[in-house]
């Protein structure tokens, strides 16, 4: 396919779909970054055991606060060093990839299957449904999601089934909402009164005519999920309320290494580092999919 | 012509809206035979599509409702049908095609997929027989090599192909009463043609009785055997076709044919019907045309004109007709 145009390019800058070719390729890298970086931590996660070099809850106390190889008094041994209980950092952030990665997913599908059920039965049946509906959305949306997730952590014994439950409950609302949009304007299309024509149900034209018609926008904002999700995990382990140690979160690292910043930066730095990167790789991999599958949906 | 297939008597269809009712099918009745096409001419918003969702109970509720009447088929009151007897009786007795082709079928699926989902729907048939009537519908349409036209998906096919798949849905159950809303409105002209002779073709093989709604007289004197004229919800003048043509009685119709540009006649201007039509929200007391009628009497702003029989089916709503 490039080697056909290349000719023409020595000559005129081709411009497709208002793009020259230099902002098509860093279009495409923001494709390709993020997707390497995604697919990297989720097979790392896969295969934690066979990749971590340490138990990463074994405690040894005469190996504690060892900085990484490349800092003075480091050892290639614990390669990003060991933290106040001497267990190895990087070892902790290979199986804190499953915990985190494994929650915002769980978290992901739970809300997703809700929001989208709500979405399309309050967009399609309208009236008093939707209107019930779109009532408890608001409601949903209006609550600030951390601070009932801690309650609810709290009050239930923090554990990964609570965490996931506490940020699942509020969780569903954005989908809901956005599918119930999707969904109002496909109920008004040809082809559904077609399908009423023909004599489908109501549930019928829901499930065979609606919802595939919605995957694209749904797709895009589960990828922006991805992000904002381990970060909701890692504030509730960095407030204690999130996965309950000893088992390694990327959160609850940060948290550990928190009073020992100035002394042993490497313990909090590291797990941040994780973080950022697949927050951002998910974000990038989100708004190609949009700009991709539905430029309508570019204001979101 | 044999026996009478769907007879609508009075009906009345209501959408309820915050500025009140409107009354978009005011009392129409008329009838349709087996293997026979009736069409339905006027204005746009003059209540044809409504006409046609109500026979279908398709409304877009909760606003719209039909408030009165019968609609018979086959001796049966669909109106009396519960919601899930009606869906039965929804593409495998009636049908109806839409307008715009281009909209009308769902882009994800392929053209086999969506005419097997009506086979499905209303017989329990195997997989291979399901094929067979999915094939033997495109045939019916007369779309070139349907064997593998089915796994086309609709975004491959051209406009008029298009419309054909969207017949062969609508025909795939061998329904009774096919409703054909403007099927021809968004094709070009010679495909018009050929689809329209399409249909006539598709009625003498399977005996179908064809409303067909339009505001093209062109259409309708190539295709309807009767000829209901409908204006503000109300029909105005029903006659056979060619009388409509020869002889209209009533002054709307009467203008609406002059209405149609002509080819033997060398005119300057041509015709319009003066004024719009009345709010639906605030009808007029007497005829609704009266304050666009050029023959308009003192009578018919204040009493709505009966609907006078001056020969056999030829029955008109008008205070000049006595």
């Amino acid at each position: 396919m490039q080697e056909t145009v290349s000719e023409n390019e020595i000559i005129v800058e081709p411009v497709v779909g208002g793009m020259t070719r230099r902002a098509r390729i860093v279009r495409r890298l923001t494709f390709i970054i993020p997707v390497t970086i995604l697919s990297l931590i989720v097979l790392i996660a896969i295969f934690a055991p066979l990749l971590a070099p340490f138990d990463p809850v074994k405690i040894s106390l005469t190996d504690r606060l060892l900085p990484p190889f490349f800092a003075e008094g480091g050892s290639t041994e614990h390669f990003m060093g060991t933290d106040k209980l001497g267990r190895d950092v990087l070892s902790r952030l290979i199986f804190g990839a499953r915990i985190s990665l494994s929650v915002s997913l769980l978290v992901i599908l739970i809300t997703s299957t809700i929001g989208t059920t709500l979405g399309i039965i309050g967009g399609y049946l309208g009236g008093r449904t939707e209107a019930l509906l779109m009532r408890i959305t608001d409601i949903s949306l209006s609550f600030p999601a951390i601070l009932v997730a801690m309650l609810l952590v709290v009050s239930m014994g923090p554990s990964f089934t609570t965490v996931v439950l506490a940020v699942s409950l509020l969780g569903w609302a954005p989908y809901a909402r956005l599918i119930r949009g999707e969904t109002l304007k496909l109920r008004e299309a040809d082809f559904v009164a077609q399908a009423r024509i023909i004599g489908s149900s109501s549930i019928r034209i829901m499930l065979r005519h609606i919802f595939p018609n919605i995957v694209n926008p749904l797709i895009i904002i589960m990828t922006l999920q991805i992000g904002l999700l381990i970060l909701v995990e890692a504030s509730l382990s960095f407030l204690g309320v999130g996965i309950p140690p000893p088992a390694p979160s990327w959160g609850n690292m940060v948290n550990d290494g928190r009073n020992l910043i100035d002394i042993a930066w490497w313990i909090s730095t590291f797990p941040g580092i994780a973080i950022g990167l697949v927050v951002l790789s998910g974000n990038f991999l989100g708004d190609w999919l949009r700009d991709k599958l539905d430029p309508r949906l570019r204001q979101i | 012509m044999s026996d009478i297939l769907l007879q609508v008597e009075d009906l009345r269809t209501s959408f309820f809206t915050r500025a009140g009712e409107v009354k978009a099918v005011d009392g129409v009745s008329f009838y349709v035979r087996e293997g026979e096409t009736f069409g339905i001419v006027g204005e746009s918003a003059c209540g044809k599509t409504v006409t046609g969702l109500s026979i279908l109970r398709l409304l877009p509720e909760p606003a719209g409702r039909i408030v009165g009447g019968k609609i018979i088929l086959d001796g049966t009151n669909l109106l009396e049908l519960s919601k899930k007897e009606m869906r039965a009786y929804r593409g495998r007795m009636i049908s109806m095609i839409l307008q715009d082709p281009m909209t009308s079928l769902n882009p994800v699926y392929t053209i086999g997929n969506q005419i097997a989902e009506s086979v499905r729907l209303h017989q329990k048939l195997q997989d291979d027989m399901v094929e067979d009537e999915v094939i033997s519908a495109l045939r019916l349409l007369r779309i070139p090599a349907p064997e593998q036209r089915l796994n086309d998906y609709p975004f491959q096919m051209s406009g008029g192909m298009r419309q054909r798949v969207v017949g062969s849905i609508a025909m795939s159950c061998r329904p009774r009463l096919l409703i054909a809303d403007e099927p021809t409105t968004a094709l070009d002209a010679t495909i018009q043609a050929q689809y329209l002779a399409l249909f006539k073709d598709i009625q003498k093989q399977t005996d179908v009785g064809i409303i067909f709604i339009t505001h093209d007289f062109g259409v309708i004197a190539s295709m309807c055997h009767r000829v209901a004229v409908m204006y503000a919800g109300k029909i105005m003048e029903t006659a056979a076709t060619s009388t409509i043509f020869k002889a209209p009685q009533h002054p709307y119709t009467t203008a609406l044919i002059n209405s149609v540009p002509r080819l033997d006649r060398k005119d300057d201007r041509l015709y319009s019907i003066e004024g719009q039509p009345p709010s639906l929200l605030n009808l007029p007391p007497g005829c609704r045309f009266a304050p666009r009628c050029p023959d308009v009497m003192e009578i018919c702003h204040a009493q709505q004109p009966p609907e006078v029989k001056i020969s056999d089916g030829h029955s008109v709503s008008c205070w000049k007709v006595k």
